[in-house]
């Protein structure tokens, strides 16, 4: 047997390598590369075919039972409208008023909601006890469809605000308490070991081993809590409130108005992307750790 | 046969006065789990001693108690009769005079290389900042990590995950190192390499050390003695000197002594292996000089 080695050093010309951008070059290369992937088109064809899809029933064809649907061409001529016929769009204040109030109310019950979830979920995740004392009446009152709560909780708060407030923090609370237990649970007992021999006490342990380890399962469990937020607010919003997007999309129903009810609907879709967005940024900002692992995954 | 491991750097390091000196007994220490009913024994009577300085080795068939036994030196268990000595000392829990490099990787994963090297003393608050941070980054050159220190360990290969593992052990200047099977899932060509790293570390300075392994030619190679246990319940089943030469060097592998060590070895171990198939055995006809021949 021969071994022909070959030098693989020999034709190495590479030329100086480029810098590491920063900032606003990086932003760019990003956004350069992006172009160069076949995302972007793939996401503008997808979009387009749904509208077309959508257009073409309720505006092209006409179907039965679709032609009382206001189509594409008539929601954006009224939402971008100065004038708008059936009374909302971009240019009246009451849009932003609607928003307002809903976004308020959300980040008070998503705020809320975090503050007692998490710190409850990673005691009932570490300690047995605190699990003992909770876990059966949880499990219980969990499984309650928010739309249960509503007349306990017009009986139990006055005025608009803090019943809607109130069932938009249970649903997510629910969710943030869960997922941050499982979050402590699924940590593997070798990092407790570990913490042990090096001498760590017991709130060293809780501070350096469960709040991090349970950390992507908290923020799991915070994308789904305030998907469901939005989802009970507006709910909440149907039945009691003044303002809101709930409120503007069933009032525009009553009122007969099929335009803002869409113009609604949209916006909540919007809205809500947007807020698990910024869920998703802070969440990806605070454990680049886990950001650097799935990476290694190729995911 | 030559390997090229990396040497762990020459750099001054601080006396340690404790390492080399600790010795640890284990007398008639056994353990089992389970309801009164069916109470399985995973540790019977076991008895034998690490001497100061030395590398012992625990092999055994797999599944016969070798965790237990570690989980117990390491104070994470404890034996339902009989006692572990650490320098007389009867251990009670887990403390950073025993530290584990274990199985699989128990490096934080949210703390960079160096924050998990540093988290021992940090939290005991032993010595300064500067101090401690000092010999983290002393520790970290001589395990070859010197680039790797903001790295989490998700971005390190199985390889630099060991000798992480070992720095973040090192620091605490352990009288003991406990080492739970810490090659298992290396490959191939990195597992040579961390065992003449280690056999290098370990010879500079001698920590008393507990080995554990299933691969009897990792434990010959790196042992000053050999305890062969039994099959659930685990039993000492003998206790083999290791009188090659230090520093070991792969060559010695060949020699006949070793040869003759490996045979008595997997005798026994081949015997233990055959029990634990249980009804199965008959369908292995394979004896132990096959099994040579193959190992």
């Amino acid at each position: 047997m021969s071994v022909i080695a070959h030098d693989v050093y020999a034709g190495d010309r590479t030329p100086a390598r480029r810098q590491q951008p920063t900032g606003f070059g990086m932003a760019l290369h990003r956004a350069k590369k992006g172009l160069r992937s076949p995302t972007p088109y793939l996401m503008v064809f997808g979009i387009a075919v749904w509208l077309f899809a959508y257009w073409l029933l309720c505006e092209g064809l006409s179907l039965p039972r679709f032609e009382k649907i206001p189509g594409p061409v008539t929601i954006l001529s009224d939402w971008i409208s100065a004038n708008p016929q059936q009374g909302t769009s971009i240019y009246t204040p009451d849009y932003y008023q609607h928003i307002y109030v809903s976004c308020r109310r959300i980040l008070i019950a998503f705020v809320l909601a975090t503050a007692l979830g998490v710190p409850l979920g990673l005691l009932m995740g570490w300690s047995a006890k605190v699990k003992d004392y909770t876990f059966p009446l949880f499990e219980t009152l969990r499984p309650i469809p928010i739309m249960a709560w509503v007349p306990l909780a017009i009986l139990m708060f006055a005025g608009y605000e803090t019943p809607v407030i109130f069932l938009a923090t249970l649903a997510s609370f629910f969710a943030t308490t869960l997922n941050t237990m499982l979050g402590v649970q699924s940590i593997d007992e070798s990092y407790f070991r570990a913490a042990g021999c090096l001498g760590s006490r017991k709130r060293d342990v809780f501070w350096h081993v469960v709040v991090p380890g349970a950390m992507p399962f908290i923020f799991t469990g915070l994308q789904i809590s305030i998907g469901v937020a939005w989802f009970s607010l507006v709910a909440a919003e149907m039945v009691s409130g003044d303002f809101g997007l709930g409120y503007l999309i069933l009032s525009s129903y009553v009122n007969s108005v099929t335009v803002p009810m869409v113009i609604g609907m949209l916006t909540l879709g919007f809205v809500g992307w947007f807020s698990s967005a910024i869920v998703r940024f802070v969440g990806n900002r605070l454990m680049q750790w886990h950001v650097k692992a799935l990476a290694m995954q190729g995911r | 046969m030559t390997t090229t491991a990396a040497k762990p750097t020459a750099v001054t390091a601080p006396v340690d006065h404790a390492a080399g000196k600790s010795r640890v007994e284990l007398k008639n220490v056994s353990r089992g789990f389970g309801e009164d009913w069916a109470r399985e024994e995973v540790v019977r009577n076991l008895t034998f001693e690490i001497k100061p300085g030395d590398l012992t080795c625990i092999v055994g068939p797999s599944g016969c108690g070798k965790s237990t036994i570690v989980n117990m030196v390491a104070g994470y268990d404890h034996p339902d009769s009989g006692e572990i000595l650490l320098n007389g000392q009867k251990v009670v829990g887990p403390a950073k005079d025993r530290m584990v490099v274990f199985q699989e990787t128990a490096l934080m994963p949210w703390q960079t290389t160096f924050d998990n090297v540093v988290f021992g003393p940090r939290l005991r608050h032993e010595g300064s900042r500067p101090e401690i941070e000092k010999e983290a980054h002393r520790l970290l050159e001589k395990v070859g990590l010197g680039e790797f220190k903001q790295k989490y360990p998700s971005q390190l290969s199985g390889g630099m995950q060991r000798r992480a593992e070992l720095a973040r052990a090192l620091i605490n200047r352990p009288l003991l190192l406990i080492m739970d099977e810490p090659f298992r899932g290396l490959d191939a060509m990195s597992r040579p390499l961390m065992q003449e790293f280690f056999l290098r570390l370990f010879e500079e300075n001698r920590r008393t050390n507990l080995f554990v392994t299933s691969e009897i030619e990792e434990a010959i190679f790196l042992a000053d003695r050999l305890v062969v246990l039994s099959n659930r319940p685990a039993q000492v089943r003998a206790v083999i000197e290791i009188p090659l030469p230090r520093p070991r060097q792969f060559h010695m592998m060949s020699s006949p002594e070793v040869f003759e060590i490996k045979r008595q070895a997997l005798e026994i171990l081949h015997d233990e292996a055959m029990k634990s198939f249980g009804g199965a055995a008959h369908f292995a006809h394979r004896g132990p000089a096959e099994h040579e021949a193959r190992a």
